[in-house]
């Protein structure tokens, strides 16, 4: 009944894996480690700065503050899994057009948390918009471009289906 | 600052996961979100032997409205209460103090069983039940045991759960649609925790005098509570500017704030005076009657 | 240039972003090395004390841990004693006393000096061993602030008698035997806060035993400098030393100089003949990164009836942490120097004093010393007016440095002989501009007013921005057979865009499209020699060395044409595509570098700085029940004489004005009296969050181009945080005037406002 290691089984962008961690790695580190996808970063180790941010069954998620095993049988996507092969989505197109990013470490934090939101509200304003945002820090750009960023993007969100596993 | 090791459990009950608890001897914790206990283990401040994860357990996620008030299963989560339609009718208050909560992130893990056995003295939810005369299910080996809120919280991070024990439930009274609410709370920016934080509510008789005022304060103190001076100067009172006024002056007396990196007892105490005028001031317009912003 | 410019100038989008968007940069932790191991560093928890007793036998019992290391083994390894880390800015003997050594040997003199290193298997069994390292430290009373420094009866280095590093003078005219109708004194200060990148700290160090030599990845800012420390305490040539940058999460001033870790890390990877991995956590990266911005004063201004500034006088006090670290002096000179600002100031006579504290060493972050000294002196310029009666525009419209008086030189500083000349600029046009966009005028009957239970309040300021020099840039530009394009500088990103507006240059440069040019940068595996980003300098240091090679390599494409062309080289001429061509005869690239490829080098150098500068406002609204300061809007202008990519532009000012409000509004670093630190989380450090200012307008112009580089550009980056806390203190002070109300300190939090307001009923 009591572990100090799990395998655990799940969905990592759309992929069924598998994997055997330690009960005190979090899902971060795991990503991060384990599967080597490197873009959701590690800022802080409290639940405060947001780089951490990954979807986790429809909703957006501190990864830090989830421990591997907590996502045995659920559906995680990470930034890798929101970029298609080549190019880039809407909202990536519109962080570039809207210099969103400049030292990249907050982006892939704000890029799952916009497309949580979109998905589920493709008609947010401006004001929620930044009332989402401040659970993710950046440093570089004061936020205003990135708030522009996501305001645009809202048009690819509008005809889409709601992502898989949320409920009402 | 990586996790202390700990043994990991992930029961499929609730009589598992007791019996797993009890198995501790005050070593093991339960686990929900892990919002708030998982940074207090990555500053090493605690180290758990044995984590519970009540993830499995059934029945400890529902909202149920019906005559006897709102009751909030223990592993509902604060995304749960922002999608319940049904609340901003049935418990507007908690709607407008569950708003504050956090962030958007966080919204998504964090329970309200998580953030009631945690007991920050600037939480919501806790304020919340103090200042409705909640009354939270404790479920333990004995079997289960009921506890009002205001008996609950003891002080700052301390409640009278026990290590074998878990909150499985908590039951707001019933909310009559025509009360008068207000709710106020000041942070440093948004959704940060409350340096003060007032919930105030009461009735009105056929006279349109307050009856039933309850005044409740959290994030200026060290546990939530109803501050009965401050409800004295509105009970059987027409709720106007100067009776706000010392209602907020006798709410400011009454406080014992503490002294800490973000404010002093006496910045506290002004903030409690001035949230009451502005929860008193927000209760009698009728806005307040509409679906809460 | 002699190209058409299509790419300078242009709003080009980012080439860095293709790979950041994805998920694919890759930062310092992202890197995996076979075989790697995992540091983590014993910090200490007691601010001042004698060292004892580190033992660390429990620690090196604890399962995967592979070495424990203390100041003992560290000194057995070098010449006999730990090293200390060398000053790269200012090394002056008086600062060199204070240098810290990489690793605490018989005291400890902050709460987070390193006192052990432990590495093992993973990061978090590393942690489990830190937690069995017993300590013995015999404390000693703290030095808790600056006052207790001067006082010097309980000193950090009882060798060398005081805690006083070393006094700064700023002095022109004669300031002393001024005498003036009106002379107002005032103290004011500036709170400790920091850069806090939103990317920690981390290294990866390899060492190749076979080879003989080091690589470590993590570098930023200055690999240059940082190698050549790190080689001489290793012991190696600097050969032997490769600094690798790569993905870098904000910079400011903060990350790249050099750290204990710096040398901790590579030592350790040699010791155990493993890559070594650190990452700073954020608990660490608050504690021990570069501390900045603590100050006071005492300042003294004399004007004329009219409101002509006659002098500025007076002292200033930097709390400088526990050693003097590599750029540690550097905010207690600027303090001094550009206390005047873009002001005509005849007579000035400014001393700062660096006092060491137990608490963190301090740098430089972004803005260094002109933030405190914008602060400082635009406050009291605000006073002035008022005891005067004299409109706050009018007054620093009639005191700032005309056009006409360029260059204008301002104090002078003592040690160091440093001079300096604003070189270029029409201060009036940026604060004119700034008082539109504000709609200064319009807005002025809300000075003081109370409104829906807030008071209303506008404040300006005008600034003068310093950067872009320092020692000189080296770029070299290469031609693959293939006909691709390498461009390598010295310079570093640090987030700022600097691949893409280097490829902008060169694009232009080569009359080439951007997509043909690869760029390199930073890492001291691509240039013999190169100086880095700071103070402001990549883009006009680096971009200039870019367009000396550039025209180098033009030159050995008519040289290599000529001989196939049967012409002299002057006679060939270079069309698009670097295509060579004399009458009908003319060669591709390709065709020219084919056997074997071409290559060029340049350099630009410039010992003069560039001096972007501006004006700022703010509106504010004060809550004076909970003291809560609402910015309404901010507004910045600033000259930067020529734009190379105005979205990246606009993108540094707008980040840099938020950065300023965070230092202004929310940000502190807090020790208490025993020295230990209270802000260890970001639930303390208080940073903005998207909602908190959404209101900010930057203006980026080009009025006035400098003489000093071939781009004419001036440094950019960090004009738009120096006025920040000057222009918003200005603001709320405005806002309170009717309740008698004077902020003199910053933040400017929510408690300190409605204390003020309390202590004036």
């Amino acid at each position: 009944m009591k572990h100090r290691t799990l395998s655990i089984r799940f969905e990592l962008n759309g992929i069924q894996v598998e994997a055997q961690v330690p009960a005190r790695m979090t899902l971060a580190d795991c990503l991060r480690h384990q599967f080597k996808l490197t873009g959701t970063h590690v800022g802080c180790e409290h639940g405060v700065c947001g780089t951490c941010t990954v979807i986790v069954d429809g909703a957006a998620v501190r990864s830090c503050l989830m421990l591997a095993v907590q996502v045995e049988g659920a559906k995680v996507t990470t930034v890798e899994g929101l970029s298609p092969e080549d190019g880039l989505t809407p909202l990536q197109a519109a962080f570039r057009k809207h210099h969103a990013l400049q030292c990249g470490f907050c982006t892939p934090g704000m890029l799952t948390t916009a497309h949580a939101l979109l998905t589920d509200e493709p008609d947010a304003d401006k004001a929620r918009i930044r009332e989402v945002l401040s659970g993710n820090l950046c440093r570089c750009t004061g936020y205003i471009p990135i708030v522009e960023a996501i305001y645009e993007a809202r048009t690819a969100y509008a005809t889409r289906d709601k992502l898989p596993g949320k409920g009402a | 600052m990586k996790l202390p090791g700990f043994e990991y459990a992930c029961p499929a009950t609730l009589a598992e996961a007791l019996a797993l608890l009890a198995s501790g001897g005050g070593t093991a914790k339960p686990i929900a979100g892990g919002q708030s206990l998982l940074p207090t283990m990555a500053y090493r401040l605690a180290a758990p032997a044995l984590l519970v994860d009540l993830r499995k357990v059934p029945d400890l996620n529902r909202i149920a409205i019906g005559d006897d008030g709102v009751r909030l299963g223990a592993t509902v989560r604060w995304r749960d209460i922002e999608d319940d339609a049904r609340l901003s009718e049935a418990h507007p208050l908690l709607v407008a103090a569950i708003a504050h909560v956090a962030h958007y992130q966080i919204r998504n893990r964090g329970t309200v069983g998580g953030s009631l056995a945690h007991a920050d003295p600037a939480a919501e939810m806790p304020g919340i039940a103090v200042s409705c005369d909640a009354e939270l299910t404790l479920a333990g080996p004995a079997g289960a045991r009921v506890v009002p809120a205001s008996k609950f919280f003891l002080g700052p991070l301390s409640t009278a759960l026990a290590d074998d024990e878990l909150v499985v439930e908590v039951r707001l009274p019933p909310w009559p649609a025509k009360r008068r609410w207000g709710f106020q709370e000041f942070a440093r920016r948004r959704n940060d925790f409350a340096l003060a934080g007032i919930a105030v509510f009461y009735d009105l008789d056929h006279a349109g005098c307050a009856t039933n005022a309850h005044v409740g304060v959290f994030g200026a103190c060290n546990r939530a509570q109803r501050l009965a001076q401050a409800e004295a100067a509105l009970e059987g009172r027409i709720i106007d500017a100067a009776v706000a006024q010392s209602a907020g002056r006798a709410a400011a007396a009454a406080v014992d704030p503490p002294e800490d990196l973000h404010a002093s007892a006496a910045y506290r105490r002004a903030l409690v005076a001035t949230l009451v005028e502005r929860a008193l001031k927000q209760a009698s317009t009728e806005a307040t009657q509409d679906k809460n912003e | 240039m002699d190209t058409k410019d299509r790419l300078v100038g242009a709003p080009v989008e980012r080439i860095e972003d293709l790979r950041l968007l994805r998920g694919r940069g890759q930062f310092v932790d992202d890197l995996h090395r076979e075989g790697m191991l995992h540091a983590a560093i014993l910090r200490s928890s007691i601010a001042h004390g004698r060292i004892r007793l580190i033992d660390v036998k429990a620690a090196l019992a604890m399962p995967g841990v592979r070495g424990v290391f203390t100041a003992a083994d560290i000194a057995q390894s070098s010449t006999g004693s730990v090293p200390k880390i060398p000053l790269r800015l200012s090394p002056l003997p008086e600062l060199v006393a204070f240098e810290q050594p990489v690793m605490a040997e018989k005291k400890v003199r902050y709460v987070g000096e390193p006192l052990a290193l432990v590495v093992a298997d993973s990061l978090a069994l590393a942690e489990d061993a830190l937690d069995v390292i017993e300590v013995d430290i015999e404390p000693l009373p703290a030095v808790a602030n600056r006052h207790a420094s001067g006082k010097d009866d309980i000193l950090l280095f009882e060798e060398h008698g005081t805690n006083h590093a070393i006094t700064y003078t700023a002095r022109k005219g004669d300031a002393a035997s001024v005498k003036a109708p009106y002379v107002r004194r005032e103290k004011f200060s500036v709170q400790r806060h920091s850069a806090v990148c939103l990317e920690p700290r981390g290294l990866l160090a390899v060492w190749d035993g076979q080879q003989t030599k080091l690589t470590v990845s993590g570098a930023a800012k200055v690999p240059f400098v940082t190698r050549r420390a790190l080689a001489r305490h290793m012991d190696l040539p600097d050969e032997c030393v490769d600094m690798v940058e790569v993905d870098v999460g904000g910079g400011f001033g903060v990350r790249g100089e050099f750290y204990p870790e710096d040398y901790l890390i590579p030592f350790a990877a040699r010791k155990l003949n493993r890559p070594v991995k650190w990452t700073e956590d954020r608990r660490e990266n608050l504690l021990a990164s570069n501390h900045s911005r603590e100050a006071d004063c005492e300042i003294e201004i004399a004007c004329d009836t009219d409101g002509t500034i006659l002098a500025l006088r007076g002292r200033v006090y930097v709390d400088a942490g526990a050693y003097v670290r590599t750029s540690g002096s550097t905010p207690a000179r600027n303090v001094a120097q550009f206390l005047s600002g873009p002001y005509r100031i005849p007579n000035i006579h400014v001393e700062s004093d660096l006092l060491l504290t137990n608490k963190m060493p301090i740098g430089t972050y972004r803005g260094p010393g002109r933030f405190e000294a914008d602060f400082f002196r635009e406050r009291l310029f605000d006073m002035a007016a008022k005891d005067l009666g004299i409109d706050p525009v009018e007054f620093r419209r009639r005191n700032l440095v005309s056009k006409e008086e360029m260059p204008y030189e301002i104090a002078t500083l003592t040690p160091l002989e440093k001079k300096e000349r604003f070189d270029s600029g029409d201060y009036r046009i940026t604060l004119d501009r700034c008082l539109a966009e504000i709609g200064w005028r319009e807005k002025a009957g809300l000075q003081g007013q109370l409104i829906d239970g807030r008071y209303h309040g506008l404040g300006i300021g005008c600034f003068i921005e310093g950067g872009a020099a320092g020692p000189r840039e080296n770029a070299r530009i290469e031609v693959d057979p293939d006909g691709a394009i390498l461009v390598y500088v010295g310079s570093s990103n640090l987030g700022q865009g600097l691949e893409t507006v280097c490829v902008q240059i060169a694009a232009d440069a080569l009359q080439m499209p951007m997509d043909r040019i690869r760029f390199f940068h930073g890492s001291t595996t691509y240039m013999k020699e190169g100086f880095g980003s700071f103070h402001s300098r990549s883009v006009v240091m680096g971009g200039s060395a870019i367009l000396a090679a550039a025209n180098a390599l033009k030159e050995s494409v008519q040289k290599a044409a000529a001989s196939r062309l049967g012409c002299a080289a002057t006679d060939v001429v270079i069309g698009q595509g670097l295509s060579a061509s004399f009458g009908r005869k003319s060669l591709t690239l390709e065709e020219l570098a084919a056997d074997g490829g071409l290559s060029a080098e340049g350099s630009f150098e410039n010992h003069l700085h560039t001096y972007s500068y501006g004006a700022a406002a703010a509106h504010v609204a004060v809550d004076a029940r909970t003291g809560q300061v609402e910015v309404l809007e901010y507004v910045t202008v600033e000259d930067v004489g020529r734009i190379i990519n105005p979205l990246t532009a606009n993108g540094q000012s707008i980040g840099a004005v938020v950065q300023g409000l965070g230092g202004t509004l929310l940000e502190h670093l807090v020790y208490d009296e025993d020295g230990q630190f209270l802000t260890a989380s970001l639930a303390d450090y208080l940073m903005p969050t998207a909602p908190d200012f959404p209101n900010i307008k930057a203006i980026t112009l080009e009025n006035s181009p400098s003489p000093n580089n071939p781009l004419g550009a001036k440094g950019l980056g960090e004009g738009g945080i120096v006025p920040v806390g000057g222009v918003v203190c200005n603001a709320v002070a405005a806002a309170l005037c009717s309740l008698n109300v004077t902020p003199r300190e910053l933040p400017l939090s929510p408690m300190k406002i409605w204390q003020l307001i309390e202590d004036a009923r």
